[in-house]
């Protein structure tokens, strides 16, 4: 495998070995495999790119297809310790429709998405008046599938909506690495490019 | 046509007790034909049990003594393949209601003297199992690693899971459905009918007038045969493409020729009765109506590994069931990968050459070994 990145290892500290975890877009599987073997999980994936399915089972992880949208209804309840959605929240269908479903399958989420209230994104909108390309937003408006973004303060109102125990939340870079503005959301919101949220049920 | 039945002792066991039926019916002791490949270690864990489909046999992985054409899954199972059997000690066992040595429409029937033909009892998926449970403990296996099967031998791969929870570690179901749908009876019912058919039928009794109904039997397989392949490899294998044959109807179809190929060659290899029988187990085949029509009932509580494949161009076990499958061992809270593989060789795509396919199992049975604790 890879090194471990930062993000793996940031979420990873996050979820208590031995959980049940289920990873939603799993993508080449590099997260449940870390926590199998670092953290001694039951951690299995559900990922929408059959090509990484593949690839994930053919390493011997426990991938399935399915799509985050459709496919979280067919768990019963309580299943998982934790639920993960790793930068994929932004992209799916049905936001809040996803997160009720990973609260009502497992006793806890962890929730990364980008920042949209990033300064970069606020400043190119406001100067040139046209959706933001950055580094984390890397794809026009037309052809996106990130059809859903939301700023860490948009995403603190939902949970309050929803009635959700924010346990820990914290702002990192592009790369997982934690960032310094912990005690401010209104700076993490300015200046995160990427958030990590730990949820239970209120 | 001469019947075929040469004198071949295949390896077997027999078990003399009473062999209950789901249908209520007693089989006066069952036997069942198998063959095995690889060594079972000392403490009996890494047995895999390969589950064959409606016309294949217990000859999975070596040349089949018969046809001596190599194994149904030689590319799968043996030193090396996905199903390593410098690993794994491999199971194959000829189901009930088979022609290759397990008790059938073609043993003899020890009321009568004669064998059962059509008098042989309806049988169904779990029977089936249950006579491979048999077989299995007389090996001395308490716990199946992996039980492992595609189309028919998915579906008792999905048997085995349901009915014995805790003899399986792992189960790789695939090209399967928990159900066989009106469809795939409907296909079977052609080629019923076909075998109905045939002048030489008799009812069944056919081994009285020594002649088989070979063109019954041919005519169903070539039905079958079309369901297994997709259209775009028909297409690809085929096309328009005409023979100079000559005959009656002058030229003919390279198609034409493949499918009557088909034909000709099984009716050498598989009886006629046993046929009838196991497309009806298969047809009878509703894993959820076993678990008043809930499916994830079927594998409650279940701590069996699954990893469920299908292939992307197989419209007879198409993705959605393996779907429906997956979702409802989901719902169980079983541990499940499921896998589309893209092909365009259709249903017969589990038996041949994919190496998606291939890497798939591969991976999910060595993961699933490092869980078992199997070095």
């Amino acid at each position: 495998m890879t090194p471990v990145r930062n993000d793996l290892q940031m979420m990873g500290a996050m979820i208590a070995p031995g959980s049940r975890v289920l990873d939603i877009g799993s993508g080449d599987g590099s997260l449940i495999e870390y926590l199998f073997r670092t953290r001694q999980c039951d951690a299995r994936g559900l990922e929408i790119d059959m090509a990484e399915v593949t690839r994930s089972v053919a390493h011997g992880l426990p991938v399935m297809h399915g799509d985050a949208d459709s496919d979280l209804a067919h768990y019963p309840d309580a299943l998982f310790d934790y639920v993960v959605l790793s930068r994929t929240l932004q992209a799916v269908e049905r936001p809040q429709e996803v997160l009720r479903q990973m609260l009502r399958i497992g006793t806890r989420a962890l929730v990364s998405f980008p920042n949209f209230g990033h300064w970069l994104v606020r400043w190119q909108m406001l100067v040139s008046g046209r959706m933001p390309m950055t580094a984390t937003w890397d794809r026009a408006w037309y052809e996106t599938p990130n059809i859903h973004p939301c700023t860490i303060a948009d995403f603190f109102a939902l949970c309050a909506a929803e009635g959700y125990v924010v346990e820990q939340w914290l702002a990192v870079d592009d790369d997982g690495r934690r960032a310094p503005w912990r005690k401010s959301a209104r700076l993490a919101n300015l200046f995160g490019e990427q958030a990590v949220f730990l949820l239970r049920r209120g | 046509m001469d019947t075929h039945d040469v004198p071949f002792a295949h390896q077997a066991a027999t078990f003399p007790a009473p062999f209950a039926l789901d249908c209520g019916e007693v089989l006066p002791g069952v036997t069942v034909a198998y063959q095995t490949c690889g060594t079972l270690n000392a403490t009996a864990t890494n047995a895999i049990l390969v589950c064959h489909a409606l016309t294949g046999d217990q000859y999975v992985a070596e040349t089949h003594p018969l046809s001596g054409k190599p194994g149904w899954w030689s590319m799968v199972v043996g030193p090396g393949r996905p199903i390593d059997t410098d690993r794994f000690f491999v199971v194959c066992a000829n189901v009930l209601g088979g022609c290759m040595g397990s008790t059938g429409p073609r043993s003899t029937n020890p009321a009568t003297g004669e064998p059962w033909g059509t008098t042989f009892p309806p049988t169904t998926i779990r029977d089936m199992v249950r006579a491979q449970a048999l077989l299995v403990r007389h090996l001395g296996i308490t716990k199946l690693f992996a039980v492992a099967g595609g189309s028919m031998g998915g579906m008792q791969a999905l048997e085995w899971a349901a009915t014995y929870p805790d003899a399986v570690f792992a189960c790789v179901p695939v090209a399967a459905a928990s159900f066989h749908s009106a469809q795939n009876i409907a296909f079977h019912e052609v080629g019923r009918q076909a075998i109905f058919a045939d002048p030489d039928w008799h009812d069944g009794a056919y081994w009285r007038t020594g002649v088989i109904p070979a063109r019954g039997l041919a005519v169903a397989r070539m039905a079958a045969h079309i369901t297994y392949l997709s259209e775009q490899a028909l297409t690809r294998k085929f096309g328009r493409r005409v023979r100079g044959a000559g005959g009656l109807f002058g030229d003919m179809f390279e198609v034409e020729s493949y499918l009557r190929h088909q034909g000709s060659t099984f009716v050498t290899r598989f009886d006629a009765n046993s046929y009838l029988t196991i497309t009806r187990a298969m047809d009878y085949f509703d894993l959820a109506a076993e678990h008043d029509g809930v499916l994830s009932a079927a594998f409650r509580r279940t701590a069996t590994r699954f990893c469920v494949v299908s292939f992307d161009s197989d419209w007879l076990f198409p993705t959605a069931q393996s779907r429906a499958i997956a979702r409802a061992l989901n719902q169980a809270g079983a541990n499940v990968s499921f896998v589309e593989i893209a092909t365009d060789k259709g249903h017969d795509a589990f038996l041949l050459d994919e190496p998606d396919f291939h890497r798939t199992l591969r991976g999910f049975v060595s993961g699933a070994a490092e869980h078992a604790g199997l070095t």
